[in-house]
């Protein structure tokens, strides 16, 4: 983490996750908890599910490597009235199982004519910069998108799971919520002060989409997935110190369906909008997100979209670097295409 | 009333020759007539979509369904039709929701393929419910009442991995699930020995799953054979495949079947419902005209319904 300035808690974002599905697990008998490598010690690949299975064994099921097959047993515990979450341990695997996330868990719901509730919840931790090559560093979010009662969502370091994970596992149709791994060591924040710079603040009620600002009109807004949050962060510093452009960032807890009734006040003033993600070029969420706002803004400038490259994740750390969105790819992008570059005397 | 059973042997025609119950008889007679009226609705235009056949495999779930409770799980597949039937004797709900009226068991948004109620589920996807009968069964085990989970396949279904994972939890974790496998050997048009190394019975026993083989066609004699295997389960909570060999008498949807007509002719030769009218001429020829004429009954009354609305969407 690059950026400087005080904390609002001291809280990893892991820790956040790891609370958050405790305190399911504790308040309702039942939530289940599946996936591969989840039992203690070991608590999962990323320990998410640290603690778990040592507090409530007969919910905590350690699978075998068969994505598609332990999906399906979750929906099976689902369509028995429980309300089971899955770990997919690299959100690469996640294509094992989308006959049982598409066909049966989504479609569930309403393809037998009348609606049928589908509590789901699966975790898929997702993104690169780990060096981890092609099959373990893709953004999968892009190949999920419009599916009928399937809603996406993203963690962030500026959203709550301990109070948005309850909501959409009590939603009567499944979720999958996308997790940068590169996020989980950084620190929980929220709202306030996230720096000596940037204020967070939340648009809605349910705390779903969190606003990043300096108390200026911005000339941009960039609407960030909660993985590229870290890099909108770090430009948005950049651009103001050393461009002096001020850049505002959404970060919508939800990916699709977008909401976007929360950020009309941002949205109707029209400044420069940007949608940014890791995910590579082509049917990515910032188109979806621009076809939104061009049906409710049909006046508005075009949406532009910042993604990585139209490539696979390579594994060497440069070419990797050059395939991901970069903090500086954004900077360049907004400085450019505003015609503002006004370089700082002191900038490094 | 059910036979006693020998255990000692599979069951087949030779050795079982009781005349089925009079509900039996009916209950076979009407899934047949209802998926012979099916195809001359297709063929008069009647019907839009698609449908599958169980024509030749009526007697598998009128067999297997009377030792099912309300609390277990069945789930069918696509060719499913006898299986509603044998569940819940409702041929006026799966007609309209075939047609696309009034009073159809999911208000035609379903359609052939695609039935919910109750604990009942069906889905056109081969081995999909083979996972989700494993996670089914897990909380029934969890309540201790002896629930089972019921999952109806065919053999061209063991091409799936889904399968395999499925029966390896199966196994691991001690889920009451009785895979029912109508092995009609032909998916689609591919015969078995063209998409089927091994057998199913050494794919179950590789995974240490319980194997049971049944061959005849006398529901009432393979009900008594099954029942006390389903109650082991029940108690136990190991998983059990059952394997029918049994056939396909008409094409795999509509129209589409490639095998000869004396294979075909073979197969109807052997057909329980020849067979049945063979031997118990009085009764099959009283019951058959019944049925023939309930189903006519029952489609001039759902033709009269209006369309159906998909109003809770």
């Amino acid at each position: 983490m690059t950026n400087t300035g005080e904390r609002s808690t001291s809280e990893r974002i892991i820790e956040n996750l790891n609370r958050a599905l405790h305190a399911l697990l504790d308040g309702d008998d039942r939530v289940f908890f599946l996936g591969e490598d989840v039992l203690d010690p070991y608590g999962g690949a990323f320990k998410a599910a640290r603690g778990l299975s040592t507090k409530y064994p007969d919910r905590v099921l350690t699978t075998p490597i068969s994505e598609l097959g332990f999906v399906g047993v979750a929906n099976g515990l689902s369509l028995a009235g429980q309300r089971p979450i899955v770990e997919i341990m690299f959100g690469d695997f996640i294509f094992l199982a989308f006959d049982q996330i598409i066909n049966f868990a989504a479609k569930s719901v309403s393809m037998y004519g009348r609606r049928v509730p589908h509590h789901l919840l699966i975790r898929c931790p997702v993104g690169g910069h780990r060096g981890y090559g092609a099959t373990h560093s893709q953004s999968v979010q892009k190949h999920f998108l419009g599916v009928p009662d399937l809603d996406l969502f993203e963690l962030s370091p500026l959203h709550d799971n301990t109070a948005l994970l309850p909501r959409i596992l009590a939603r009567d149709h499944p979720g999958i919520l996308f997790e940068s791994k590169v996020l989980y060591a950084q620190p929980q924040l929220g709202e306030g002060a996230i720096d000596d710079l940037f204020t967070c603040e939340f648009l809605d009620e349910e705390r779903m989409t969190a606003h990043v600002f300096v108390d200026r009109d911005p000339q941009a807004i960039l609407i960030a997935s909660g993985g590229s949050f870290p890099a909108c962060w770090q430009a948005a510093r950049q651009l103001l110190l050393e461009h002096e452009i001020e850049v505002q960032i959404v970060v919508p807890f939800q990916l699709y369906p977008f909401e976007v009734q929360s950020l009309a006040p941002l949205l109707s003033t029209a400044p420069a909008l940007y949608v940014v993600e890791e995910g590579t070029a082509g049917g990515t969420w910032g188109a979806e997100v621009a076809a939104v706002v061009a049906e409710a803004w049909p006046h508005r400038a075009p949406v532009r979209l910042i993604h990585s490259a139209d490539s696979i994740i390579p594994s060497a750390r440069h070419l990797e670097r050059d395939v991901l969105v970069q903090p500086e790819n954004i900077v360049k992008r907004v400085s450019t295409d505003l015609h503002a570059i006004h370089p700082r005397s002191h900038h490094q | 009333m059910i036979p006693p059973a020998n255990l000692s042997h599979p069951v087949s025609s030779a050795n079982a020759s009781a005349c089925p119950s009079r509900e039996t008889l009916e209950l076979l007679l009407l899934i047949r007539h209802f998926e012979e009226t099916l195809l001359r609705l297709f063929q008069s235009g009647k019907i839009h979509g698609t449908t599958h056949t169980c024509l030749g495999q009526e007697y598998i779930p009128v067999a297997v369904m009377p030792l099912l409770r309300d609390d277990d799980f069945v789930f069918s597949n696509h060719r499913g039709h006898g299986h509603y039937l044998a569940r819940f004797r409702d041929p006026e709900g799966l007609l309209a929701e075939i047609m696309g009226r009034e009073g159809g068991t999911c208000d035609g948004v379903g359609g052939s393929q695609h039935l919910r109620r109750d604990r009942y589920i069906s889905t056109g996807v081969q081995g999909e419910s083979l996972p989700v009968a494993v996670g089914a069964a897990l909380q029934l085990r969890r309540k201790k009442r002896g629930g089972l989970a019921v999952p109806f396949i065919g053999d061209g279904t063991w091409g799936q991995g889904a399968v395999y994972e499925a029966l390896n939890m199966a196994a691991l974790w001690n889920a009451p699930v009785v895979v029912i496998v109508e092995n009609n050997g032909i998916a689609q048009t591919t015969v078995r020995s063209a998409n089927m190394a091994g057998n199913i019975e050494g794919r179950a026993r590789a995974f240490g799953v319980e194997y049971l083989r049944c061959t005849g066609h006398e529901a009432e004699a393979l009900q008594a054979r099954l029942a006390p295997e389903l109650d082991r389960v029940r108690q136990s909570g190991a998983p059990l495949v059952v394997e029918f060999e049994t056939r396909r008498l008409a094409a795999h949807s509509k129209g589409d079947d490639t095998r000869t007509p004396e294979e075909v002719a073979a197969l109807r030769a052997i057909d329980w419902g020849a067979d049945y009218q063979a031997r118990w001429p009085e009764i099959f020829a009283e019951v058959d005209a019944r049925m023939r004429d309930r189903m006519a009954a029952i489609v001039e009354e759902v033709e009269s319904r209006a369309l159906s609305s998909w109003s809770n969407r």
